[in-house]
């Protein structure tokens, strides 16, 4: 299927390897990614915060701009904190006609207008309702047996649950777990999986921030864990990058590898952890666990 | 379709937190079995088994129609009214069909479902000073204010004060001196409104406080637990944005620094240029920042994470330092859209609370919850400042 493909700032920042990883394993999955790189950020909350009519503009742009994409199903992106962040934009798009109407006046000159009825999912969703969990273990040729994962979903791509979509139909807050159960991996519950990884106040309060983190990183490593996946790299970048600093604040070990999404999915689909920048974490998953049989273990 | 009220008793099983401090055993989980009809609430079933089992279950409770705010509780682990969540409900919810009790979080258990609202909830509901600071001199009949500016403030007077937000709140999990989703949008209720004569007072010290509007993590839990749609977090958002927009107040805790930096970064590269986002956010939204000595006390911190970062090859030296930019063509575009709109003279902002939602829009809603695509829908006439949607006031308010 051919996506409208919004990477986001950070996959392309200082999570390199998210964007990379994607690129290795969409296909594998018979996703043709157009990237929407005339896009700009989505603000992440922040510039929401500051003015929201410029929030809904700069986001109304970005829908446009995939709505533009010529055979594209849906627009996908590859980032919660994107999702939250446009979803909201885009509720107040679509219920009301004449503020689309102004918003679009805005728009109008660079030729682009926002029609109602763009479908933005993230990665996450796309496996589970437009690839199929059973086509995806069909396509698993490294099952992850053995591996115990802890899911790792954040704030952003679960609350508010109408906003996004959320119900009995679709329980896109458990989608994680069925994603790792697809790949043939172990589902660690623990406390903080829907738990904020304290990215967003990392400037203001960098201490409570870092408690997050290193909490849900704790919690999931006395559940057991071998690892974590996350579907956002903000989340990545307080649980991974600043983990040294986490484990400080906490005083405790951690040593949790911490996974993108298209990282764990390429795992199973047989690429080659180097090639998914597995190397890149700060803490390095292949220095937990041993990936180099084929069928991957937890390390002794 | 049968009539709800119609369905026949059926059992539901409680799994309920027991604690009682003054008895010095730790706490413990009880199970009760009780008999009702599914449309019947949680709390209903919480007395049949005080009533039928244990007459020592302390719930506290009053109107039973979710207007008291006094049987907060959590079920299933999110937090609720319990004369407000049906069993039917419940039970669906429930891992393996028991329906878990257990007291709100983030306050001290006095028994059982009973918490200590005085103790979190109400220290923090006066620390915003709940109530209005009269302009003078006062009428001598009463104020006149347009009907808009009070409805603006109509969703936070909506709070009946069940603390669900509290319960729930991430950034007092861990830093119990947050005042919080409850207070905070307590205080916007006053903020907001145009008769009190302290908007500045007031913002300045919830901006300046540590513990204050900069320390909320935007993680939604409020929103999501609020049965009354008060939206505290989107409260909170818009006491920053009339603090730092309309009052321009710095505040110590790097609050407006980083909204400076953000929107400034994304304005000048079109992304998020991360290796700037940190010392702008404590040094002021420009190059020179790292050079002040608050960016550089920060920046020599997080140096062993940055050597890591680097040896890694999580950051491109090229991108940390010269950034990465969408194309010129869009970023001029970017800026137009950032100058168009930021000089507005009052901000405009659709709040769905007061506009609603338009009909026609219904399906569009719809199919995307389904994850379907929907039909393009109607092209809008372009209308430079359409007046509906708007929320009632201008900048002052919003």
């Amino acid at each position: 299927m051919k996506v409208a493909y919004w990477p986001g700032c950070v996959s392309r920042g200082f999570t390199p390897e998210l964007h990379g990883s994607m690129a290795k394993v969409a296909p594998l999955l018979d996703i043709e990614l157009v990237e929407l790189d005339r896009a700009c950020c989505t603000g992440a909350g922040v510039i929401a915060e500051h003015n929201q009519e410029l929030a809904d503009t700069l986001n109304a742009r970005t829908f446009a701009l995939a709505q533009q994409v010529d055979g594209a199903e849906l627009m996908m992106n590859i980032c919660s904190t994107c999702q939250g962040a446009q979803s909201e934009c885009q509720e107040r798009l679509d219920a009301n006609a004449e503020y689309r109407a102004h918003v679009n006046t805005t728009l109008a000159a660079e030729g682009l207008t926002y029609e109602t009825g763009l479908t933005n999912k993230n990665f996450l969703w796309l496996l589970v309702e437009e690839i199929g969990l059973e086509s995806l273990a069909a396509r698993v040729k490294r099952p992850l047996t053995n591996l115990k994962v802890g899911p790792f979903y954040g704030c952003y791509i679960v609350r508010p649950r109408e906003r996004l979509g959320i119900d009995a139909e679709h329980p896109r807050d458990h989608y994680l777990d069925q994603v790792i159960d697809a790949l043939g991996g172990t589902v660690i519950e623990y406390a903080g999986m829907r738990k904020c990884c304290g990215f967003p106040i990392i400037t203001m309060n960098k201490e409570a921030s870092l408690k997050q983190a290193g909490r849900h990183l704790g919690d999931a490593a006395d559940a057991d864990a071998d690892c974590l996946v996350t579907p956002c790299p903000l989340c990545h970048l307080n649980l991974d990058l600043q983990q040294p600093l986490a484990a400080g604040v906490v005083g405790r070990e951690l040593n949790m590898p911490v996974l993108h999404l298209p990282q764990l999915v390429g795992l199973a689909l047989g690429l080659d952890p180097k090639e998914l920048g597995l190397g890149r974490h700060v803490v390095k998953p292949t220095s937990v666990i041993d990936w180099s049989t084929s069928v991957v273990a937890a390390a002794a | 379709m049968a009539e709800v009220h119609d369905r026949p008793p059926e059992q539901f099983t409680l799994k309920l937190r027991r604690y009682d401090p003054e008895s010095g055993g730790a706490p413990y989980w009880d199970e009760h079995t009780i008999e009702l009809e599914p449309h019947r609430s949680v709390l209903e079933a919480i007395l049949q088994a005080r009533d039928r089992f244990d007459g020592s279950i302390g719930i506290r409770c009053s109107c039973r129609q979710a207007i008291c705010g006094s049987c907060g509780i959590r079920v299933n682990g999110e937090p609720a009214l319990a004369c407000h969540t049906h069993l039917d409900a419940a039970k669906l919810s429930a891992e393996n069909g028991v329906i878990e009790i257990e007291p709100m979080g983030n306050m001290p258990v006095i028994k059982d479902l009973i918490v200590d609202m005085d103790a979190v909830h109400w220290k923090k509901i006066q620390r915003v000073t709940p109530w209005l600071l009269a302009k003078q001199p006062v009428p001598e009949r009463e104020y006149l204010v347009s009907k808009e500016a009070m409805v603006d403030v109509t969703q936070t007077m909506a709070c009946i004060q069940c603390g669900a937000c509290v319960s729930d709140c991430l950034a007092m999990e861990v830093d119990p001196g947050f005042i919080g989703p409850a207070a905070l949008a307590k205080a916007y209720r006053f903020v907001g409104d145009p008769r009190d004569d302290e908007q500045f007072e007031r913002l300045n010290d919830l901006a300046q406080d540590p513990q204050g509007i900069f320390d909320c993590t935007h993680c939604f839990k409020c929103v999501q637990a609020c049965p009354k749609d008060v939206n505290p977090m989107g409260q909170i958002m818009r006491l920053r944005r009339i603090a730092i927009g309309d009052h321009h107040i710095v505040d110590q805790n790097n609050g407006e620094r980083h909204e400076a930096a953000v929107t400034g970064l994304i304005r000048n590269y079109g992304l998020l240029h991360e290796a700037e986002m940190i010392p702008r956010s404590y040094g002021g939204n420009s190059w020179f920042a790292k050079f002040t000595p608050a960016a550089g006390k920060e920046l020599l911190s997080s140096l062993p994470v940055i050597i890591k970062g680097v040896l890694r090859g999580k950051m491109n030296p090229k991108i940390a330092i010269f950034g990465h930019k969408i194309p010129s063509a869009d970023l001029k575009a970017v800026q137009a859209i950032y100058d168009k709109i930021e000089s507005r003279p009052e901000r405009y902002e659709l709040n769905l609370y007061i506009a609603g939602e338009d009909e026609e829009t219904a399906p569009v809603a719809a199919a995307v919850a389904a994850g379907t695509s929907a039909d393009g829908g109607e092209t809008p006439d372009a209308g430079e400042t359409p007046n509906a949607p708007t929320s009632p006031e201008g900048s002052a308010n919003q």
